[in-house]
């Protein structure tokens, strides 16, 4: 077969340095070397699992690349301390690097024993065979559903065995700049958590020359903002199984509508870049902001900004939020000695004990009893935003269900940034999702 | 198989290695050609032939549905990709022609000798030495409409109006409207790669023989006309590749888009490597991936053959230039 119409021709003429005799027998050296070096290392660390000391190795991957990810090494080496004889190394990547090296990694043996999954890909890693059940986990570490937020319990079941262990809630909060609000002349201890006072809390801002509340049409945070609002006036994003869509509906078009009415109103400045939306109220150029917990410590950080939380205000009919959740999962990979399952098993139970010191990295506990405890309420931020639990709301618990709410995200990016009507971006984006949807079902139910 | 090559009774044989002595040579090239081009290649049309998630326990034989599938309107695969290759034939035909042209201009006045040339040459070669996720974040903040140094610049110096008067929005929309969205990524990208191709310029001016300037000087040739009759004709084998090169490259933008837009507006700025990337690693698709993968690189092939027989060297007109390819 001829390579000249696959790969792109290389530069002509871009090495030409003439190789002499000697090159060339170094050069084989070199190969050889080479060779040899990586046959020595391939039977790798991971192969027999336990090191010289006797201790455990265990690997563990995640994609704290945030605040959470400092938090998340202390309790890591606070649980080695406790445990001699496991030694667990954390890596942190980005969370889109993540999920493309771990199936790679895995397969060839070389991934991590233990590792952190969102709610929303846990179905997809389970029907791809990277994870292994985990009832006996939960049954050892008698967690019961009535210690955690329902659907979050729920979510970590896939073909009636449970594959991940929730650590944490991650909602959608409302983040208000204090001193703006103050400017304006509203009272920063209570802001609007209706739809009427929201609305006039917007036109007083607007009279003073501040777009209140910036539109993001971005996933981060705009699609997250729709996700919710959906909710709120009373829609839904899939039906009850997951298998088509429901956001082209009126209750969705109506969420959709309200976002961008605030465009046209002036609440928003329009064509809201990336991360415009939560820099913005940094600068005090806006007031509001809907962005996920996690933005907790990042604006902790700012030194002279006055910023607060709370719950997301009831824009529709119903009180609801949107929400993500990490969860602990065990991988699928062969040479695992049984000598790793049961220390991963330790260091998942261990660390399920500790989530409120978790909270301190801007979450919030997936744990009832760690949001009761004191220690939380004591997280002026984290638990105002945990004040809505019981409104929260996530992805249907569904394999391959990330790759149709991207669709979602597409018609939201349309409509925000006006070249598309709301209820047209809508419809298109659901008749895409439902062909989607179809695919990953004859994908995975196979 | 015999080396000798008698030509005249008192001749020695012409003397040669072995019949393996040129495959010894080869063979390290051979080893990681083979390794990391042809068999992966070979593997990728083979799982284009499939229903392939390399973790999923079968992996259906589909014969040339993926391939179907991408010429079949109903498919979601065929809007996906075929916007997806509108954005990078956009790109291509946006880019390419500044690609071209700019650098050659700038070279033609680096070609001069004046004080600060060595300098100015460093300048122009400086932003490719930067990753394309620095370019990306960087402009982002440069460009954002709304917090964007650009978009403040503009209003600072009134030059905002003139934008408003040709439709731009207001603030200038430079990543969340089009035609917006790819002015803006040509733009960085010209400014990002600009002088990759302003050096191969300068070598293949450097190239051209004094003795030409001057005799067309002698003959009375403007400056115009040294150009176009000295200059260009003798710069053919590198605008060629340039031209090659460029439109390869071009046709491969990924990062820019997909760090300063995401994509967006819509799935505008969504090129072909964007859908492909998340069609085989995004939704595991990898079958369907691989197929969009190898009509890509057939499209580009084609378009690279084009290139050469366009800007081949014409029998008949000018002397051979050995020395490109010695």
């Amino acid at each position: 077969m001829s390579q000249k119409t696959l790969t792109p021709a290389r530069p002509p003429g871009a090495s030409r340095t003439a190789m002499s005799r000697r090159g060339f027998l170094a050069g084989l050296g070199a190969v050889g070397l080479g060779a040899t070096v990586a046959a020595c290392s391939s039977g790798g660390p991971s192969a027999s699992g336990t090191s010289a000391g006797g201790t455990v190795d265990l690997t563990f991957w995640n994609g704290f690349t945030g605040g959470d990810g400092p938090v998340m090494q202390d309790l890591v080496d606070r649980f080695n301390a406790e445990h001699p004889a496991i030694a667990v190394r954390m890596t942190t990547m980005e969370w889109a690097d993540f999920h493309a090296k771990l199936p790679a990694a895995l397969t060839s043996g070389r991934g991590p024993h233990l590792a952190i999954q969102h709610l929303d890909s846990l179905p997809t890693s389970a029907a791809r065979g990277l994870l292994l059940p985990l009832d006996d986990v939960a049954e050892d570490l008698t967690l019961t559903s009535d210690d955690f937020i329902g659907p979050v319990w729920d979510a970590g079941l896939y073909d009636g065995q449970r594959y991940g262990i929730p650590l944490d809630v991650h909602p959608l909060g409302f983040f208000f700049n204090t001193r703006v609000l103050a400017d304006a002349g509203l009272d920063p201890d209570a802001p609007p958590m209706d739809r009427e006072s929201y609305e006039a809390a917007l036109d007083l801002l607007l009279d003073r020359g501040v777009a209140g509340h910036w539109m993001s049409p971005h996933t981060f945070t705009g699609g997250q903002t729709l996700q919710s609002l959906i909710w709120q006036f009373g829609g839904d994003l899939f039906d009850a199984e997951g298998a088509t869509t429901a956001w082209a509906r009126d209750e969705g078009v109506e969420a959709l509508s309200w976002m961008v009415d605030a465009v046209h109103a002036g609440w928003s400045v329009r064509d809201v870049g990336q991360d415009a939306d939560i820099i913005a109220l940094q600068n005090g150029q806006a007031a509001f902001n809907w962005n996920g917990i996690w933005s907790v410590n990042t604006l902790d950080q700012i030194s002279g900004l006055e910023w607060d939380v709370r719950r997301l205000p009831r824009i529709g009919s119903v009180d609801a939020a949107w929400a993500g959740s990490h969860n602990f999962v065990l991988t699928k990979q062969r040479g695992t000695t049984d000598a790793q399952l049961e220390a991963a098993r330790t260091f998942v139970s261990w660390v399920s004990q500790q989530s409120a010191a978790w909270a301190v990295g801007g979450q919030v506990p997936a744990r009832l009893s760690a949001r009761d405890s004191a220690e939380f309420a004591a997280l002026g931020p984290q638990s105002a935003i945990a004040e809505q639990a019981d409104d929260l709301r996530f992805l249907p618990s569904v394999p391959g269900i990330g790759d149709a709410i991207g669709e979602l995200y597409t018609a939201l990016n349309e409509a925000v940034l006006l070249t598309k009507d709301p209820r047209d971006a809508l419809r298109d984006a659901a008749a895409r999702a439902d062909q989607v949807l179809a695919d990953n079902r004859d994908r995975y139910d196979a | 198989m015999t080396a000798a090559y008698a030509s005249g009774p008192t001749r020695r044989p012409l003397r040669r290695g072995a019949p393996w002595t040129p495959w010894a040579f080869l063979a390290p090239f051979l080893a990681v050609f083979g390794t990391f081009v042809a068999l992966p290649a070979v593997r990728g049309l083979w799982m284009s032939l499939h229903d392939w998630d390399h973790l999923m326990p079968d992996k259906p034989f589909v014969g040339l549905a993926n391939y179907t599938a991408l010429l079949d309107p109903t498919s979601v695969l065929f809007q996906r990709f075929w916007d997806g290759m509108t954005a990078t034939g956009t790109f291509v035909l946006a880019s390419v022609p500044f690609l071209v042209t700019l650098p050659l201009l700038l070279a033609t006045a680096l070609n001069r000798a004046f004080p600060g040339r060595t300098f100015l040459r460093a300048v122009v070669f400086l932003p490719y030495v930067l990753g394309v996720a620095v370019v990306g974040v960087l402009f982002r903040f440069v460009l954002d409409p709304n917090l964007g140094v650009l978009n403040h610049l503009l209003g600072v110096t009134g030059l905002d109006r003139v934008l408003h008067l040709l439709g731009a929005g207001d603030p200038v929309p430079w990543l969340t409207a089009q035609p917006w969205a790819w002015v803006s990524l040509v733009g960085v990208t010209v400014w990002w790669t600009l002088g990759f191709n302003t050096i191969i310029y300068l070598a293949g001016l450097q190239d051209v023989p004094r003795e030409l300037y001057d005799a067309a000087a002698v003959d009375g040739a403007s400056g115009r006309q040294r150009f176009r009759h000295v200059t260009l004709p003798g710069i053919r084998p590198v605008l060629a590749f340039v031209v090659t090169m460029t439109v390869l490259a071009s046709a491969n933008m990924f990062g820019q888009a997909d760090l300063l837009t995401g994509g967006g507006p819509g799935t505008s700025t969504r090129t072909a490597l964007m859908v492909i990337l998340d069609t085989g690693l995004g939704r595991y698709e990898m079958g369907a991936a691989a197929a969009m993968g190898y009509v890509l690189s057939i499209g580009l092939g084609v378009v690279s053959v084009v290139n050469f027989v366009a800007l081949r060297e014409r029998d008949g007109r000018g002397r051979r230039r050995a020395r490109r390819t010695s």
